[in-house]
């Protein structure tokens, strides 16, 4: 779009994450402190196709792990939300769970063994429901005012290729210690000063009979947006197409959000993930959303209820985080962190994407994406015949109207 | 008609330079009526005289860009004729509607009974399609004022015109000649998708985000530590300093009276001449900064009423501002009416010259202007107590806690890096916050202790090296037309909104939110406006004047249409003489579609 045509090179930084919540399966919570969070497995089945570019799906994988939930999901990038920074402890070697580890061995966040797919483990866990979350029983939550939270450290996770301990020890000082410190109102601006005047000055006045009032300051309005429509091919040889994307449609503080992330590879779908969600915003750059997912692909299509929020974290991370409870009371949960208007990502990658923006709508690229495995996962990879690092080149477009 | 491109689809000029500039050539069209750059270099505006008016509101294809569209007009003309009344008269106006959707015509500045004010919903249902609407009200006023539709975005789409009402005694200021110069802004684009972009994407049309040579430049004025920090505060915020305004050249072609620069409207002089010219703002969107390079701009007034005279290099005009100036071209050459776009991103241009056809040099555009420390918190970035200061210093203090602060107290504020021993807050004025701007997803910031002083030319225009008129400079001849009437009532408003999403309020609440503003009849009340947004906004009180206050509190400069500067706070006194119901707002157009809307009843 000549002049104003811009060739973009957008660094993703995206550390998005797609982990497993420790079900709680027998044991009553006693724990309400979130610790770090553990992310055995990123997918339940065997094997995946070695190109995948994404894990696409949260981890259905569960252990019998003594944990109260969700531990230690990062929140702190929600600037407005108060949180207390917490020292973590050390983090949790790449292992699975085992039953007997306590939830405070717990903290940190770990990405390891995001692609070891025990699937002996599946369906082990039965009971876990949201209620097993402290805390998140019904957003809002409480407040826990903090002064703390206005000091991120992103620079920590950005450009961190995560290592073992290593992510987690630069979340340390994000863990968010508890879900009770969670305050979905305060996200945005503080409270009214104790004098805050009222800003009714109708003395009783209303609006007029008139007609011919043709304001419409809430208007619906809907966006379709394919953030990555995407051909990808892996180092070890296999090819891909991904499609990465969402649409709303709604007024100001309400909307219909649809949510979508998939892939083709060897001529048939792969995953795909979908979400129909109702987006409420609470907060000047964050919104709830809850509504239901339903999985399709080589893998069991399960269903599951989504909880969720979305938004704009400082330094101009959009952010995603979203909590899904199964049927049979699998939990999952997904977080993702981009940069800008970088395609999102999962697990732990690094991508680079030189991108030509020939309108503001329309920004084709291509680029490279390094994607590291680690511990037993890479161990298991390799057994498989795959790297445990992969680099994929990803070719695509950026849409949206 | 049917061949052509209508506006319906975001379609830009496949040459960026014929975008910007517009075309200056008929384009071989075989439509006649159609309006475009070529009309008219150094041919008047059309001028309609007398009492009796009958407009007809219509669509007129135009072509400015390179690619048609259908513009709404006034009798097929863009902008609309230039309407030539006289103060003392009663005039009547027959506006027919010929549009296939309801229209209307709001004569702006102007005091009148609110029926005839022209605000579909509040003054009236609006004019029906195939409708004439008669307006008649007597003329209580004089100087330059213009029209436009309030109805929807028509007003993006042409329908505007300039107002002159002759002083009943004759002009206080000599001119030889008089020219009006309009500036507005055209895009081919239908004016509903940019409304619907901007809530989708509200930084699309910014092209001018910083970059890394910005970067360096800050590293080289600020040390690497200072930039840093100062890009991480603006950063945090999830602000932008780049954010002046919300639509740029990207899609806007910049008009000077209906013609692209390109086109280059010429208004003549003979040298030696003193020449009134009459500059409107009635662009949608736009803010421009005014100068003729090589002429001294004496401003005689401001929205129509005579102020003391003062000469300036240069003026920043708030979209629904009027200015007039009085320029004494000494030489047979041409000179270049400039005026850039806020942000930079385009201009539109003219040209006085002895005879059509002469051209001046056309200067380059200033850089782009970046907020600063002061626009973002008012007061708190400036003198008081915190001389010595510089700039790397205020950038190390921790701005993110402006939008988590407990207003009642600065302990939120983390200034643990500054030394505050020296701060006098005691010379500040404190916001008084609603309640409503709390809790709201529609707000994004709050200024506790906004800037009161009128002597600030804005961002972009501050030490240019050139004279720029400020609101302190403005001194309406007579004073206030209420002088010995106390103020026995405040009203605080604060102009507020979320960037991100494109929401746009006073004090947090949209119009389909909110509730009336009552004045009650015949109180002298203030006013208080504070701005809590990084954005200018021109505040317009339909039927009454806004009586803008000094910082201490004297009356300053009688005017139509307030600019609000980012984190600035304005007070103003208004006389509620005027019974009815009436439109308050802020007259950028996509602000005001979004919710910065009141309706206030004089009762």
């Amino acid at each position: 779009m000549n002049t104003t045509t811009r060739l973009t090179t957008v660094l993703v930084l995206a550390l998005a994450s797609t982990f497993t919540m420790f079900a709680k399966a027998q044991d009553t919570v006693k724990d309400t402190d979130m610790h770090g969070v553990h992310m055995p497995e990123s997918k339940s089945k065997p094997s995946q196709p070695k190109h995948k570019p994404n894990a696409l799906a949260p981890a259905t994988a569960s252990s019998p792990a003594k944990s109260s939930g969700v531990h230690g999901m990062d929140m702190s990038s929600m600037h407005d939300m108060p949180m207390q920074q917490q020292p973590a402890k050390a983090s949790v070697p790449p292992t699975l769970v085992t039953s007997s580890s306590s939830v405070q061995s717990m903290h940190g966040m770990d990405m390891q063994g995001m692609h070891v797919a025990p699937q002996s483990h599946q369906g082990q866990t039965t009971e876990q429901d949201m209620a097993s979350m402290p805390g998140m029983q019904g957003m809002p939550m409480q407040a826990k005012p903090s002064a703390d939270m206005q000091h991120l450290h992103f620079g920590q996770m950005i450009g961190t290729r995560p290592k073992p301990g290593g992510l987690a020890g630069a979340m340390d000082g994000m863990a968010m210690p508890s879900m009770q410190g969670m305050d979905m109102s305060s996200m945005q601006g503080g409270d009214a000063p104790q004098d805050a005047r009222s800003s009714d000055y109708s003395d009783g006045y209303a609006y007029g009979s008139m007609p011919g009032m043709d304001m419409n300051d809430n208007p619906s309005i809907g966006m379709l947006l394919l953030d990555r429509l995407e051909y990808v091919h892996s180092r070890d040889g296999g090819n891909a197409m991904a499609i990465d994307g969402q649409a709303w449609y709604g007024k100001n503080f309400n909307k219909l959000w649809v949510k979508f992330e998939g892939e083709q590879a060897d001529g048939k779908l792969q995953d795909l993930r979908t979400e129909a969600l109702w987006d409420h915003a609470i907060a000047t750059y964050w919104s709830t959303q809850i509504g239901v997912r339903h999985d399709f692909g080589v893998g069991p299509g399960r269903t599951w209820a989504a909880f969720g929020i979305e938004g704009l974290a400082p330094y101009w991370f959009e952010t995603e985080a979203t909590f899904y409870v199964g049927p049979d009371g699998r939990t999952a949960a997904r977080a993702d962190l981009r940069r800008g208007i970088g395609s999102g990502l999962s697990d732990a990658e690094v991508g680079l994407r030189l991108r030509y923006e020939i309108r503001r709508e329309f920004a084709p690229y291509i680029g490279v994406v390094w994607h590291q495995r680690f511990g037993r996962t890479a161990d298991l990879a390799r057994a498989q015949g795959e790297h445990a690092d992969d680099l994929q080149f990803v070719a695509g477009f950026r849409i949206w109207y | 008609m049917t061949t052509m491109k209508l506006r319906g689809a975001p379609r830009f000029s496949p040459s960026r330079r014929r975008f910007v500039q517009g075309l200056a050539m008929v384009g071989g069209l075989v439509g006649t009526g159609i309006l475009n750059a070529a009309r008219a270099a150094a041919r008047a505006p059309s001028v309609l005289t007398g009492d009796r008016f009958d407009l007809s509101i219509g669509e007129t294809p135009v072509n400015y860009t390179g690619n048609m569209g259908l513009a709404t007009t006034v009798n097929s003309l863009l902008p609309g004729p230039v309407l030539r009344w006289r103060e003392g008269t009663t005039v009547t106006l027959r506006v027919t509607n010929r549009l296939r959707v309801p229209t209307s015509i709001h004569w702006h500045g102007i005091l009148l009974p609110f029926q005839m004010d022209g605000v579909p919903g509040i003054s009236y249902p609006g004019i029906a399609p195939g409708e004439t609407f008669t307006y008649r009200f007597p003329v209580k006023q004089s100087g330059t004022y213009w029209y436009h539709s309030h109805t929807k975005f028509q007003e993006q789409t042409g329908l505007y015109g300039p107002l002159v009402i002759e002083p009943a005694r004759g002009e206080r200021f000599h001119a030889d000649r008089d020219h009006v110069v309009m500036l507005n802004d055209w895009t081919d684009v239908d004016p509903e998708r940019i409304f619907a972009i901007l809530k989708k994407q509200s930084d699309y049309f910014n092209f001018n985000e910083l970059t890394v040579s910005d970067f360096a430049h800050d590293v080289s004025m600020l040390g690497l530590r200072g930039a840093l920090k100062e890009r991480a505060m603006w950063n945090r915020m999830r602000m932008s300093p780049r954010d002046v305004i919300d639509i740029s050249g990207f899609t806007y072609t910049y008009l000077m009276n209906g013609v692209t620069p390109a086109g280059n409207w010429t208004g003549l002089f003979q040298p030696g001449e003193r020449v009134r010219l009459r500059f409107i703002n009635g662009s949608s969107n736009s803010y421009f900064d005014v100068r003729i390079p090589g002429l001294k701009l004496t401003v005689v007034a401001a929205d129509g009423q005579d102020v003391e005279p003062v000469t300036v290099d240069e003026f920043r005009i708030a979209v629904a501002e009027t200015c007039d100036v009085i320029v004494e071209p000494k030489h047979d050459r041409a000179y270049t009416i400039f005026a850039q776009s806020i942000d930079r991103s385009g201009y539109a241009r003219g040209t006085l010259a002895p005879k059509s056809g002469m051209e001046a040099d056309v200067p380059v555009m200033d850089t782009v202007p970046t907020l600063t420390m002061v626009d973002m918190m008012g007061a708190m970035a400036q003198g008081h107590g915190m001389q010595g200061m510089d700039r790397g210093a205020m950038a190390g203090m921790n701005m993110a806690s402006m939008q988590g602060m407990q207003h009642s107290q600065m302990s939120g504020m983390d200034m643990s890096g500054m030394d505050m021993s020296g701060m006098d807050m005691s010379g500040m004025v404190k916001a008084h916050h609603a309640r409503t701007e709390y809790h709201n997803p529609g707000v994004d910031m709050h200024v506790d202790y906004p800037r009161t002083n009128l002597d600030d030319p804005g961002v972009g225009l501050r030490n240019n090296g050139r004279r720029v008129l400020t609101y302190a400079d403005l001194h309406t001849i007579g004073g206030s037309l209420y002088p010995h009437e106390p103020v026995t009532k405040d009203i605080e408003l604060h102009l507020t909104g979320n960037m991100e999403r494109f929401i746009w309020s006073f004090d947090g609440v949209i119009f389909s939110k909110a509730k009336p503003v009552h004045f009650p009849a015949g109180r002298h009340l203030r006013i208080i406006l504070c701005n809590d947004t990084m954005m200018n906004h021109p505040i317009h009180l339909h039927g009454m004047w806004s009586e803008v206050e000094s910082p201490d509190g004297q009356f300053q400069v009688r005017k139509h249409t307030v600019n609000v500067q980012p984190a600035q706070r304005v007070t103003y006194r208004v006389k509620a003489d005027a019974l009815g119901r009436w439109a308050y707002h802020c007259h950028l157009l996509y602000h005001m579609e979004a919710g910065m809307f009141r309706e206030v009843v004089v009762a």
